[in-house]
């Protein structure tokens, strides 16, 4: 078999699989349970550490 | 100990750049020598300037020196692609501006990779760069690694800016879109990005927050991937060590699809990607607020990079490329629309609640019209990579409508935002020295960008018709030649629209240089009415 024909034969089912299932996988864990939580905290990052790093005091959203 | 071996090193490059000075076999490999030798001698007598000099304290704090440097870097060399844009595109429209006299180096042909190069590489690398060091310190809670090694980073890329433009000029290049540069050109810019990424995760991996914010994630994608197709799409052996020319190891079909590997995923990875890391963190903080949804930005993420390092072929329907991979790249350019609007939509909610700061904040209003450009291109990108919409529109001015309306409209928004963002918190002035004059350059920009993508969907639908139009015993009724002539006023709609883009990066320039130099403060409060 050649080479090119070796990897297509790879590239379109086991890879496949293999990234279609890390895609799914990626997406499902964002949803897992308890992750508002943890994204809520993450989605204010940038509102921390304006000027010195390290410091952890949040700065007021102004909304 | 280290400064020895720097001074050994830097002296076997100047070294060997005299002896390339000498013995080049063609005039920019000449040149660059020059350029080289000049750089490592002046570096050389630098190391040994500070041997005796002990190191001072550690610093702390923010490392924003490179930074506000690189704010100066992107608004220099945003100037120089748009007016090299201007020149060439009155050059399309008048070619009697292709001088005599400038011949070879004034002409259409070598202008136009600078023009693409200055605003796609110096223009947004510069602001790709500035931006990432900027954000990946906040966000992570910590100061850059490595030492001065950002700032390598930074002159670094500035060198093969410079080399990679005067190449141009001079008639060395590879003859790949985006990917011009030559050999030894991209050698160098292998190593200025390996240490690039190196700061980036050195910085990510002494973080004092938990998690990584999102617009890490697409920073980090795009310094990894744009490594990966710049390496793969460079591979070429050089035809003497002495000499810029160099020759590809693909070739045929295969060059052509890894060409447009790297091309497409340039425009996914570079102006996309990156661009987007920074909306994840500029619109949130312009805005006062969270962004919408962080679940949908994880979504956006893993969708955007596992889909588009597929969409590639698309630039080859109708090649000798096989149908089945031209399908496929159409298939995942169609499927990309949808984690596009994701984002979009994310971007634009995340101003749920502070829709009236729009009114107010001209920041704000480049930062959305931004996004709605970046909504708008993706929705036409995979309608036109749609084989029966390609038939009509490839090699017609759609296509560089297209590209513009991306490149001026979310890449170039985005980042004139970012600028006025930073400008300010880097130099501690409360505002941009002219709210006013941000107005004045968003509604030049905007007007610029609707002149130009109207004016070549005109010419690239009527151009790819007139193509294609036979008469009744099937004969081509048009020769190339009447497509030139009836595109004319376009290219002259085309060109006014960019002197009007160009216009507002002047005032922004103008703006930002009066802020740095913290003339008179203008004590109004943030905002003009929109007029």
């Amino acid at each position: 078999m050649q080479e090119t024909s070796l990897l297509r034969e790879i590239a379109d089912n086991w890879m496949l699989v293999a990234m279609f299932t890390l895609f799914v996988g990626a997406i499902a864990w964002a949803f897992r349970p308890g992750s508002r939580s943890v994204h809520q905290d993450t989605a204010n990052i940038p509102f921390r550490n304006e000027d010195h790093p390290g410091s952890s005091e949040t700065e007021e959203l102004q909304s | 100990m280290g400064n020895y071996v720097k001074l050994i090193a830097l002296g076997c490059v100047a070294l060997f750049a005299a002896i390339g000075a000498n013995w080049g076999r063609d005039t920019a490999y000449i040149v660059h020598a020059i350029i080289i030798l000049g750089v490592s001698g002046f570096m050389f007598v630098r190391v040994l300037r500070s041997m005796e000099s002990k190191p001072g304290p550690t610093p702390t704090g923010y490392m924003d020196d490179v930074v506000r440097a690189g704010v100066i870097a992107t608004s220099f060399w945003g100037v120089v692609g748009m007016l090299v844009g201007v020149v060439i595109a009155f050059q399309l429209a008048f070619p009697g501006l292709n001088f005599e006299v400038l011949q070879p180096y004034g002409n259409f042909g070598r202008l136009r990779p600078l023009h693409t190069s200055a605003v796609i590489f110096a223009f947004g690398g510069n602001a790709l760069i500035m931006s990432s060091f900027y954000i990946v310190q906040r966000t992570s809670g910590a100061r850059l690694w490595g030492g001065n090694l950002s700032w390598f980073v930074f002159w670094g890329y500035n060198l093969f800016i410079v080399l990679a433009a005067t190449g141009y000029l001079l008639g060395a290049t590879q003859s790949k879109e985006y990917a011009e540069p030559e050999w030894y050109i991209d050698l160098w810019l292998t190593i200025v990005w390996v240490a690039f990424l190196l700061v980036f995760l050195g910085t990510l991996f002494k973080r004092t927050e938990k998690h990584i914010y999102v617009a890490n994630w697409f920073l980090l994608a795009f310094i990894v991937t744009v490594a990966m197709l710049h390496l793969v799409n460079n591979i070429s052996i050089p035809v003497s060590i002495w000499g810029s020319k160099s020759v590809q190891v693909f070739s045929g079909v295969q060059d052509a699809m890894v060409q447009w590997w790297y091309g497409h995923n340039a425009v996914g990875f570079f102006l996309t990607a990156g661009f987007l890391g920074m909306m994840y963190y500029f619109v949130p903080k312009q805005a006062g607020r969270p962004v919408f949804s962080y679940k949908l930005s994880i979504i956006h993420f893993w969708a955007l990079i596992f889909l588009y390092i597929w969409a590639g072929p698309h630039h080859l329907h109708y090649t000798a490329l096989p149908d089945w991979a031209s399908t496929l790249g159409m298939v995942f350019s169609i499927i990309l629309w949808m984690p596009s609007w994701g984002g979009m939509i994310n971007g634009l909610m995340t101003l749920q609640g502070a829709w009236d700061k729009l009114r107010t904040d001209p920041i704000l209003r480049m930062m959305v019209i931004s996004l709605a450009f970046y909504g708008m291109s993706t929705f036409e990108g995979p309608m036109m990579s749609i084989r029966a919409v390609n038939s009509l529109s490839h090699y017609t001015d759609w296509t560089i409508g297209h590209v513009h309306s991306g490149a001026l409209g979310w890449n170039g928004m985005i980042t004139f935002a970012a600028l006025y963002f930073l400008t300010p918190k880097l130099w501690g002035r409360a505002q941009m020295h002219s709210i006013s004059a941000i107005s004045w350059h968003f509604w030049l920009a905007t007007i610029g960008i609707i002149l130009y993508a109207a004016s070549m969907w005109v010419t690239g639908i009527m151009e790819g018709l007139m193509w294609r139009e036979v008469d009744a015993n099937g004969f081509l009724v048009n020769s190339f030649a009447d497509t030139v002539s009836a595109k004319f006023p376009m290219y002259v709609v085309r060109a006014l629209g960019g002197v009007l883009y160009l216009t507002g990066a002047l005032i922004m320039s103008w703006n930002i240089f009066m802020t740095i130099r913290g003339g008179a403060k203008v004590a109004a409060p943030v905002g003009v009415p929109a007029e």
